[in-house]
C-alpha cells in the first residue's frame, strides 16, 4: 500500500520534475536575457520616460526643496509658437527670388522622388506611408532652413544645428575620403602622415575650441602677423554671425575628418587587389577605377561612418560653447547648447523639451537615412 | 599565471588606495577645528578663488580646519549651488556667490542665519563694513545671511596721460564717453606702432557683460533716488526695458561695440581688463578691479596713468509719467549735478560668503570662522589692494586710510581718485541697486544677456530687443506670481508702502 503510494508519488514527482525542467528550458532564454533587459530599462528607457515627464513640468521651489508642477505641453508650445520660437525655430524673412528657386527645386525633387516610388513596381503601403512622412518632414525642415538662412530672417537653433550637421558631415566625408585615397598611394612619409592625420581626433573638443579661439582672434592671436599681411586686423570672425558659425564648422571639420579618414582608409586597404588589377588590364583609367570599382565597394563603410557622424554631429555642444558661448547673439547655438543654456537658468522642463525635440529630429534624420539610403547601398554591395 | 598577476595587481592597488586615504585623514592637533573640512564653492576665477585658495593654508595653521575651494564657471554657479541644496546633496559647506541669488536661496531655508554670529564676532569688525554692503549685500528681509568679501560698483576708467595730452576732460555723460572713444579709436595708445582702441568693454555672451548695459541704462532710467528702482515699475512690476530711455542706452551700447577691439563681442571682463592694462584702450567700464590691476607692474604698462570717475550720466532721463525722454529739471532729477543725472550702479553687489544650513554644526562654525577670517581687516585690507584677487574695497577703514593703497604701489593721487569714484557712488542717493528677486538669474543672465547679445550681433533690432526682453520678463513674472515678485522687488529697494 505504502509502496504503491510511494511509487506513484515518485512517478508524479518525476513527471512534474520533467515538465518543470521543460518549463525552465522554455524560460531559460528569457532569464538569461533578463539582466540585460533590466540594465537597459534602468539606464536608458527609464531616463527617457522620466525626461519625457520632466519636459511636461515646470520646476518650482518649495520650502526645503523643489517640486515639479505638471504643465502639459506648455514647454513645447513655448518652443514652437510661444516666446521661445524665435530662439528655437528662428525668424522667417520674406522670401526672395533665390530662396523661391531653391524651395521650388527642393520641393520638386521631393515630389519627383515620391512620384517615382509611386510608379515603381516595388511599392508597398508601408513604404508609401514612410516616404510620405519623410517627404513631409524634409519639406518642413527645408522650408525652415531656406526661409531663415536665405532671407533677411535669422536661423534658430534647429536650423543652425542642421547647417552644422549638413556642412560638417559632407566636408568631413570629402576630405576624409581624399586623405584616405592619398595615404593608400605609395607616397614617401605616408606612415607618418597616417598618424598625424589622426591627431585632431585625440584632442578634447574643449581644447580644440580654445585652439580655434586663439587662431580666429585677429588682434592678439598667434596668426596676428598673417592677419596684418592680409590687412584683416580689424575684421573679426566672431562678431559676424556667419563668420562665427564658419569658425565652429572649421573646428568641427578639423577635429572629426580623421574619424572618417581612418574608417575609409581601413575600407580601402581591405579591398581585394584583383578587382583593381582586372580593371587596369581592361584599360580603365584612374577615375574609372575609383568611380566604378573603389567607390562602390567602400559605399557600405561610407554609409555607416556617415550615419555615425550624422548622429554625433547633431549633439555638437562643446565647440560653440567654449569658442563663442553660443554668440554673437544666439548665432552659433546648437540644440544641445540651447538646452544647456536654459537648464542653467533652472528651466529644467524647457530644457528637457528642447532635448526631446532634438531626439525627434535626430531620429527622423537617422531613420530616413537608414531606410532610404543605407539599406539600398548595403543591398547593392 | 596571468590571473595570479591580476589578483596581485588588484591587491596592490587596493592597499595603495587605503594607504592614500588614511594618510589624507586628519591627524589630531590641539586646535579648535582640527579634523574639520570646509568645502567652499565659488567661480573659476582666477579672481575671487585666488585669495580663498591662497589664504586657506594660513587659516588651517591657525584653526586646524582644512578648507577645500571648489570652483565652477560663473554661468554654472547659480544653478550648481541651487541643485546641490535642492537635491540635498549638500556637497558645499560654504559658498562665495552673488548676493542677488539670496532671493532664491533664502526662502526655502538653505542658508544659515548669521545675524547673531556677525554681531558676536569681534575680529570680524562688522560695523567697519560700509552700511550699504551690510544692509544690501549681506541682509535679506532683515536677517544677515552673508559676509561681504568684496564691494562692487561699476565705474569708468580713463587714461590720464592721453586725456591730458589732448586736453580732454573725463566723461561726465555717455555722449562724452562716446566722443572720447571716437577720438582715440584707431590711434596708437601705447607706443608699439599698432592701432589701438577708444573703449574696451566686456560684451561676450554668458559672461558678465549685461551689467555693462545696465550701467549705461541706469543713467536714463532712474533719477529720483534709489527707491525708484531701475528694473521694474514699483506699481505694477512692468519691466523698464521698452521705453525711449532704454532705447537711448541700447544705442550707446551699440555705438560702443564698434569703438573697441574687433573681437569685442567675444571679450569677457578678463579680456577687456587685459586690453586696458596693456595700454591698448583709452577708456573702459568695469568694477573696481582695473584700479588695482593697473598697479600690478608684472602685467600692467599703465601704472599711474589710470584715472577713475563715477559712472557717466545723462542730461535726459525717462519721465515715468509721460513715458518720454525729457531734459533733466530739478523735480525730475533732484540729485543731478550740472544738469547731469548720475545713477551709479551697484552691479552685482559684491562677492559674499554664506553657509549651508544643512552642514554639521562644527563645520558651520569652521566655515563661519573662515569667512570671518577672510573678511577681517587684517586680511581683507591687503587683498582689496591686489588686482588679481577680484576683491574691491567695502570697509570704511579701506576707504579712509590711504596707507594700504600707497603700500601696494598706487600714488596718492591715483588712490584718491580711485577711492573717490567708489565713495561718490556709495554715497549717491540715486545709487541703483541690482535686481534681487526670485529667479534673478533667469531675468538677467538668461533673458537680458541673450537679447543683448542678439542685439549687438545685429540679429535683432533695438525695438525687437526691447519688446522681447519685456515679453520674456513679463512671462516669467506671471509664471512666478506678479504680486509676490513685486513685493520682493519693493522689499529689495526698501520700499515699505
Amino acid at each position: 500500500m505504502s509502496g504503491y503510494v510511494s511509487t506513484r508519488g515518485f512517478r508524479l514527482t518525476r513527471s512534474s520534475w520533467r515538465s518543470l525542467g521543460a518549463g525552465l528550458d522554455r524560460y531559460a532564454g528569457a532569464v538569461f536575457i533578463l539582466p540585460a533587459v533590466i540594465v537597459i530599462l534602468g539606464f536608458s528607457i527609464f531616463p527617457l520616460l522620466a525626461s519625457l515627464y520632466v519636459s511636461l513640468t515646470r520646476l518650482q521651489f518649495a520650502a526645503g526643496g523643489v517640486e515639479l508642477k505638471f504643465v502639459g505641453f506648455n514647454n513645447y508650445a513655448k518652443l514652437l509658437v510661444g516666446i521661445d520660437h524665435e530662439h528655437f525655430l528662428g525668424l522667417a524673412g520674406p522670401l526672395n527670388p533665390v530662396s523661391i528657386v531653391v524651395l521650388a527645386a527642393g520641393y520638386g525633387l521631393l515630389g519627383w522622388l515620391l512620384y517615382r516610388y509611386v510608379r515603381s513596381a516595388s511599392r508597398t503601403p508601408g513604404g508609401l506611408i514612410g516616404r510620405l512622412v519623410v517627404v513631409l518632414g524634409a519639406g518642413v525642415l527645408l522650408w525652415l532652413v531656406v526661409s531663415t538662412v536665405m532671407t533677411s530672417g535669422r536661423p534658430g537653433t534647429v536650423v543652425v544645428t542642421l547647417v552644422y550637421v549638413g556642412v560638417d558631415v559632407s566636408v568631413q566625408y570629402l576630405l576624409g575620403l581624399g586623405l584616405a585615397l592619398l595615404v593608400v598611394q605609395h607616397l614617401p612619409g605616408r606612415r607618418f602622415f597616417r598618424v598625424v592625420f589622426l591627431l585632431p581626433m585625440m584632442i578634447t573638443p574643449v581644447g580644440v575650441a580654445y585652439l580655434f579661439q586663439m587662431l580666429t582672434n585677429t588682434s592678439i592671436g598667434p596668426l596676428y602677423p598673417l592677419w596684418v599681411r592680409l590687412g584683416l586686423t580689424d575684421v573679426s570672425w566672431v562678431t559676424n554671425p556667419w563668420g562665427a558659425r564658419l569658425a565652429v564648422m572649421i573646428g568641427d571639420v578639423w577635429q572629426w575628418t580623421p574619424f572618417i579618414f581612418i574608417i575609409l582608409l581601413a575600407a580601402i586597404e581591405s579591398l581585394p587587389h584583383e578587382l583593381v588589377e582586372a580593371a587596369v588590364v581592361d584599360g580603365a583609367n584612374r577615375w574609372q577605377i575609383f568611380w566604378r570599382v573603389t567607390f562602390p565597394l567602400i559605399l557600405p563603410a561610407s554609409s555607416t561612418v556617415v550615419l555615425i557622424r550624422l548622429i554625433e554631429g547633431f549633439k555638437i555642444v562643446d565647440l560653440p560653447n567654449v569658442l563663442t558661448n553660443g554668440g554673437p547673439g544666439t548665432a552659433t547655438e546648437s540644440l544641445t547648447l540651447h538646452a544647456y543654456t536654459i537648464w542653467r537658468a533652472l528651466d529644467i522642463g524647457g530644457s528637457a523639451a528642447v532635448a526631446y525635440m532634438l531626439l525627434i529630429v535626430v531620429t527622423f534624420v537617422g531613420v530616413s537615412y537608414v531606410n532610404l539610403f543605407r539599406r539600398r547601398v548595403t543591398a547593392m554591395a | 599565471m596571468s590571473r595570479l598577476l591580476a589578483r596581485a595587481l588588484v591587491l596592490v592597488v587596493g592597499v595603495a588606495v587605503i594607504a592614500a586615504c588614511s594618510s589624507g585623514s586628519p591627524t589630531s592637533g590641539g586646535k579648535q577645528f582640527s579634523g574639520v573640512t570646509v568645502r567652499v564653492v565659488t567661480f573659476t576665477g582666477p579672481q575671487i578663488a585666488e585669495p580663498l585658495q591662497r589664504r586657506a593654508p594660513d587659516f588651517e595653521k591657525i584653526s586646524g580646519a582644512k578648507v577645500e575651494v571648489i570652483t565652477v564657471p560663473f554661468s554654472d554657479l547659480y544653478q550648481k549651488i541651487l541643485t546641490d541644496f535642492a537635491t540635498k546633496t549638500n556637497s558645499y559647506d560654504a559658498m562665495v556667490f552673488d548676493p542677488q541669488w539670496m532671493g532664491d536661496y533664502v526662502p526655502p531655508g538653505y542658508l544659515e542665519d548669521l545675524t547673531d554670529r556677525v554681531q558676536n564676532d569681534s575680529s570680524l569688525q562688522w560695523n567697519d563694513i560700509a552700511p550699504f554692503f551690510r544692509d544690501f549685500s549681506a541682509t535679506f528681509k532683515g536677517k544677515v545671511y552673508t559676509i561681504p568679501l568684496d564691494g562692487d560698483f561699476q565705474m569708468v576708467y580713463y587714461r590720464t596721460d592721453l586725456l591730458k595730452k589732448d586736453g580732454l576732460q573725463p566723461p561726465k555723460t555717455w555722449d562724452d564717453y562716446i566722443s572720447i572713444a571716437q577720438h582715440f579709436q584707431g590711434k596708437d595708445l601705447n607706443g608699439d606702432g599698432k592701432a589701438d582702441y577708444g573703449s574696451c568693454l566686456a560684451m561676450k555672451r554668458s559672461a558678465q557683460s549685461y551689467w555693462m548695459y545696465l550701467s549705461i541704462a541706469s543713467a536714463y532710467l532712474q533719477s529720483q533716488g534709489t527707491k525708484q528702482g531701475a528694473f521694474f515699475d514699483t506699481n505694477n512690476m512692468q519691466p523698464l526695458f521698452n521705453n525711449p530711455g532704454a532705447l537711448a542706452a541700447l544705442n550707446v551700447y551699440k555705438t560702443l561695440s564698434k569703438l573697441g577691439p574687433p573681437d569685442q563681442l567675444n571679450n569677457d571682463v578678463g579680456n577687456s581688463r587685459g586690453f586696458f592694462t596693456s595700454g591698448r584702450c583709452a577708456l573702459s567700464l568695469d568694477w573696481g578691479d582695473i584700479g588695482t590691476l593697473a598697479i600690478d607692474k608684472s602685467q600692467s604698462t599703465v601704472a599711474d596713468k589710470v584715472g577713475a570717475v563715477i559712472l557717466p550720466g545723462s542730461k535726459q532721463v525717462l519721465d515715468r509719467s509721460s513715458g518720454q525722454l525729457v531734459d533733466c529739471n530739478p523735480t525730475l532729477c533732484p540729485y543731478a549735478t550740472d544738469g547731469v543725472n548720475h545713477s551709479p550702479f551697484a552691479a552685482f553687489g559684491g562677492w559674499s560668503g554664506a553657509i549651508n544650513k544643512a552642514s554639521a554644526a562644527k563645520t558651520k562654525d569652521a566655515a563661519f570662522a573662515f569667512l570671518s577670517y577672510m573678511s577681517a581687516p587684517a586680511q581683507s585690507n591687503v587683498d582689496v589692494t591686489i588686482g588679481k584677487t577680484g576683491f574691491n574695497p567695502y570697509r570704511s577703514s579701506q576707504f579712509n586710510s590711504l596707507d594700504n593703497w600707497t603700500k601696494a604701489g598706487m600714488s596718492t593721487q591715483a588712490a584718491n581718485d580711485y577711492l573717490g569714484a567708489i565713495k561718490a557712488s556709495l554715497q549717491s542717493p540715486n545709487m541703483v541697486l541690482d535686481l534681487r528677486i526670485p529667479q534673478t538669474a533667469y531675468y538677467q543672465q538668461t533673458s537680458l544677456d541673450t537679447n543683448l547679445a542678439n542685439f549687438l550681433a545685429g540679429q535683432q533690432t533695438a525695438e525687437q530687443t526691447m519688446a522681447k526682453i519685456t515679453a520674456e520678463w513679463n512671462a516669467k513674472t506671471d509664471e512666478l506670481g506678479r504680486s509676490s515678485q513685486l513685493d520682493t522687488y519693493k522689499a529689495s529697494l526698501s520700499v515699505t508702502k
